[in-house]
């Protein structure tokens, strides 16, 4: 019979690999692992963290830009975005980089439906992935908590 | 109207105008009277005098103070017209009514319309306003004429006549008028009553419309209200119970009945009924018309209370029964079950679903209680199905679990039974080795020592013996650890060619005594230094050229090594790819020995199993060397046969194994891991990164720091020229913002630093590296450009490019 350890170790492999493959991360998530030692053992858990809140407020100022029905500010609704797009290919956040590129376009051409909608699947997407990760790091935890080591996931 | 007319109190009753005796002389009562008297007189005095009688004497009347008054009137000579005959009414109670009801008429013709403004002020609509004023008009002036009419019973002055006359004429005007305008009025009024009674018919509809919505509601809350009864149990009896209570509580059903097809499906069982508690089991055949018609159609059918279905109780002399309707309930075969799709058109199995209307209440099935039943039935059935979905998973799971548990088991006691014999093995391969090691060693001493020629056969003897007995014992073990997979292949870089050379003149002595002699071709583009098992290819070369020698008496035995490309001859079962630096390395052993039966030869590869000629048989071996070498080479990804053409022809041993070539030419092994020197050079290396992204300025810092740098970290170009120093060896700033003035802070740190070598390198950090871009970054005077995202190993490498060359353009 697994041990706990041992259930939980492969749980959190299987789910690692599956946000991998599903899209949700890409390989810089991988090296930002990389940078987790013993010296910053939270590095990982602070920087998403960080670009959640990011996300956050980025996403409440286009929001607020695009409120204003009639003028709205594509040029700060396109920096927004820039800065978004830098952040989630930091960080490693696939599908949010990808959303990014499709609402820059939107943002470029001044397409309001456009930017309406790219800013809702954004949002949808940054908290599905912000789910996802705190599955994952709630995991990691439970592992540690376990007395287990967490396994080196390699895709 | 009335014209005032002559009321003649006293009739004259005289045959001739001779003797007109008018005797007056008695009281009159009122003034009023009086009056009236007066007129009379004077109508008569005038009658006498149109008709030139002689008057002799008229007095004027004079009135008493008491009321009487005298008349004499002499006698005449008159004849007597029968035509003027003045009626004079002795009923003054006539004139009293008729002066009240004037009053009265004038006070109704006043009040008409005053009623008729004040209703018609409270009612907001009332469209025909210039009507209501001519109407009022008329009638004001009608009373108004009445109210006149009042004065004129008695005498009256001119003015009142006046009066009167003016009011008849208005009142003639405005009647006239009234009456050519109600010709257009009455219409519109009558048409308003045709469109009230249109608006009521339409009201009567909506209103039935609504009580046949409200009924289909109700329906269908209840339809709602039965399905989650029905599916909120997953239980067959308890879904099949539910719905027929439900449906006989919802439709007022006398008898609700379900009849369940048996197993062999040619009758159908009565299986519940809703009021008799303890239904008699009993069947009908399947085949009825009737039921082949319910089942046939999806729909509800009405059928005859009387076919073999609906008859459930006994017949207790009721005169009418209540209607019946039958529905089909489509089952489900719990066997076949497909889980993709729907068995609507798989499954034959229904159930009847009968349901009764109360006897002798004259009550009909109605379109909307069949619909319900209808989609009851759906219901039911559906909920079947899940039920039976949940027990077939159920029975699964079980088996599963069984299975599982059953596997467990196994598992548990295979692996005790392994590790008991890896204990064993273990126990009896040290204790065995101890005693054998004694045996050889003491023996081989013996074998120095000063013996006998019997004594040095009998040692030689048990010498070989022993030998052999610990070659078995290795075998044995090495086998078993083979066998379970325990045996590791030990990498190393070795010399192939070298390896053969050994092999050779390990088995050289052997051969020259059996003087055979053994060639060894080495294919000139086999690889000298290979990376390997030496140990284990060495004893499978070994095993196969030592079975070569072994089993030929005569003829020569060659060793050919190659490089094997794919279209070399091999088993139809094992294709030779030679992948990136690895590559397969054949041996061809042939010789012309004793050669074996092809019937054998899968034999060969079995543990202990030895082909019978007595030629085998004497040179020994224990049978298990060609099984483990085989073992061997397929740990070596490779492959191994024996081809022979017969008895006394030879056989030919070959095998492939897969091998590494290797990169250095020295024997020491070569790392595959490349060794970490970064620490080294970039401990404590300052640098400062600039970015506006929280998120990115985190992710760069971490790797620095990973790296060993110490690392500042600004968020705009003015911090970043405040902080900037000639400490700072790199700067890594972030020009994805769009806009030139990202570059403009490298010309600043320029200007900053005259000096060259105090300078800090710049390197851009950018998401596309494009030509445009390094054009850029290389005119504003930039050292590198990095792309975004970074990965480890490329800062790393930049990092010590950088550092040595001082510039940098290839980072990607």
């Amino acid at each position: 019979m697994d041990t706990l350890v041992a259930q939980l170790q492969r749980q959190f492999r299987d789910y690692t690999i599956s946000l991998y493959h599903q899209g949700f991360l890409d390989d810089q998530f991988t090296e930002l692992k990389k940078l987790q030692d013993e010296c910053s053992p939270d590095f990982v858990a602070e920087v998403v963290s960080l670009f959640f809140e990011d996300c956050e407020k980025l996403i409440g100022n286009m929001a607020r830009a695009l409120d204003q029905t009639g003028n709205v500010d594509f040029s700060l609704v396109g920096s927004s975005v820039h800065q978004l797009k830098g952040s989630s290919s930091s960080v490693g956040a696939k599908r949010v980089k990808g959303l990014c590129v499709t609402f820059k376009e939107c943002c470029d051409s001044q397409s309001f439906e456009g930017c309406v909608r790219c800013l809702q699947q954004v949002d949808i997407e940054y908290k599905s992935l912000k789910a996802k990760l705190q599955d994952l790091f709630n995991l990691e935890q439970q592992i540690v908590q376990a007395g287990g080591r967490i396994p080196q996931v390699d895709i | 109207m009335l014209e005032p007319e002559l009321k003649l109190l006293y009739r004259i009753n005289a045959q001739s105008w001779k003797d007109i005796n008018v005797d007056v002389n008695h009281k009159v009562e009122s003034r009023l009277k009086l009056k009236f008297l007066e007129l009379e007189l004077k109508l008569l005095h005038c009658l006498l005098t149109f008709t030139k009688q002689n008057v002799i004497e008229f007095d004027p009347l004079h009135i008493n103070p008491n009321f009487s008054i005298s008349v004499t009137v002499s006698n005449h000579m008159m004849e007597v017209c029968n035509c003027i005959e003045p009626q004079w009414p002795a009923d003054e109670l006539l004139m009293k009514y008729q002066y009240i009801s004037d009053f009265f008429i004038a006070v109704a013709y006043f009040s008409i319309p005053l009623e008729l403004i004040y209703f018609v002020k409270k009612s907001a609509v009332f469209p025909y306003r210039w009507v209501l004023v001519q109407f009022g008009a008329f009638i004001v002036l009608c009373g108004a004429t009445h109210l006149i009419n009042l004065w004129t019973f008695t005498t009256h002055s001119r003015t009142v006549a006046l009066v009167m006359t003016t009011a008849k004429v208005l009142t003639a005007v405005v009647s006239c008028a009234t009456a050519l305008m109600l010709v257009h009025i009455i219409p519109d009024l009558l048409s308003v009553k045709t469109r009230e009674l249109f608006l009521k018919n339409k009201a009567a509809e909506l209103d039935r419309e609504m009580g046949l919505i409200r009924t289909q509601e109700e329906t269908g809350r209840h339809v709602r209200m039965l399905t989650h009864e029905i599916r909120s149990t997953l239980d067959r009896h308890t879904i099949l119970k539910t719905t027929l209570v439900e449906l006989g509580r919802t439709l007022a059903l006398e008898e609700c009945a379900l009849w369940m097809p048996t197993r062999t499906g040619l009758e159908l069982q009565l299986s519940y009924t809703l009021r008799q508690q303890h239904p008699v089991e009993y069947t009908v055949p399947i085949q009825l018309p009737v039921i082949n018609q319910v089942f046939g159609t999806s729909r509800a059918v009405k059928i005859s209370p009387n076919s073999p279905v609906a008859r459930l109780r006994p017949v207790s002399g009721k005169y009418l029964l209540g209607e019946v309707v039958a529905v089909r309930v489509p089952l489900l075969h719990l066997s076949n079950f497909q889980i993709n799709d729907w068995p609507e058109l798989s499954t034959k199995r229904y159930a009847l679903m009968v349901l009764m209307l109360p006897s002798d209440s004259a009550r009909q099935w109605h379109v909307h209680e069949l619909e319900l039943v209808e989609v009851v039935a759906d219901q039911v059935a559906v909920a079947l199905s899940h039920a039976a979905i949940l027990e077939e998973s159920m029975r699964a799971r079980d088996l599963l679990m069984e299975q599982n548990v059953a596997l467990d088991i196994a598992r548990r006691e295979a692996e005790t039974a392994i590790r008991a014999r890896n204990d064993f093995l273990a126990v009896m391969n040290h204790e065995m080795r101890t005693p054998m090691h004694a045996i050889i060693a003491l023996s081989s001493l013996l074998q120095e020592t000063e013996l006998t020629p019997e004594q040095r056969l009998m040692v030689e003897t048990v010498l070989k013996s022993s030998s052999l007995l610990a070659t078995l014992m290795n075998d044995v073990l090495d086998l078993s650890r083979l066998e379970d997979g325990s045996l590791q292949l030990e990498l190393g870089t070795f010399n192939l060619h070298t390896l053969f050379r050994e092999v050779l003149n390990l088995i050289k002595p052997i051969a020259v005594v059996k003087k055979l002699p053994i060639t060894l071709n080495l294919a000139p583009d086999l690889p000298e230094f290979v990376v390997g098992d030496e140990k284990r290819l060495m004893q499978i070369i070994l095993n196969i050229v030592g079975n070569a020698v072994k089993f030929s008496k005569q003829g020569s035995i060659s060793v050919t090594a190659l490089v094997t490309k794919s279209d070399n001859r091999a088993p139809p079962d094992f294709f030779v790819v030679p992948t990136g630096s690895h590559f397969y390395l054949r041996v061809k052993v042939k010789d012309l020995g004793a050669g074996i039966n092809p019937q054998d030869i899968p034999k060969l590869f079995t543990k202990f199993a030895q082909t019978q000629s007595l030629a085998t048989r004497s040179s020994g071996g224990s049978g298990l060397g060609l099984a483990i070498s085989k073992r061997f080479v397929n740990l070596m990804e490779g492959n191994i046969w024996i081809e022979s053409e017969g008895v006394g022809k030879g056989c030919t041993a070959i095998f492939d194994v897969k091998l590494a070539i290797s990169n250095e030419s020295k024997q020491s092994g070569i790392p595959k891991v490349p060794a970490n020197p970064q620490h080294v050079n970039f401990a404590g290396l300052k640098v400062l990164v600039m970015d506006e992204n929280g998120v990115s300025r985190m992710v760069t810092k971490g790797l620095l720091v990973h790296l060993g740098c110490e690392v500042t970290t600004v968020s705009s170009n003015e911090e970043c020229l405040r902080v900037v120093s000639h400490e700072h060896r790199v700067v890594f700033m972030d020009v994805c913002t769009p806009g030139v003035e990202n570059y403009q802070i490298a010309l600043r740190i320029h200007e900053k630093f005259t000096k060259r070598h105090q300078r800090p390198l710049l390197v851009a950090l950018t998401g596309n590296t494009d030509k445009s871009t390094k054009e850029k970054c290389m005119s504003f005077g930039l050292d590198g450009v990095l792309l975004k995202p970074v990965s480890l190993d490329n800062m790393r490498n930049v990092l010590s490019d950088l550092l040595e060359h001082r510039v940098l353009y290839e980072a990607m």
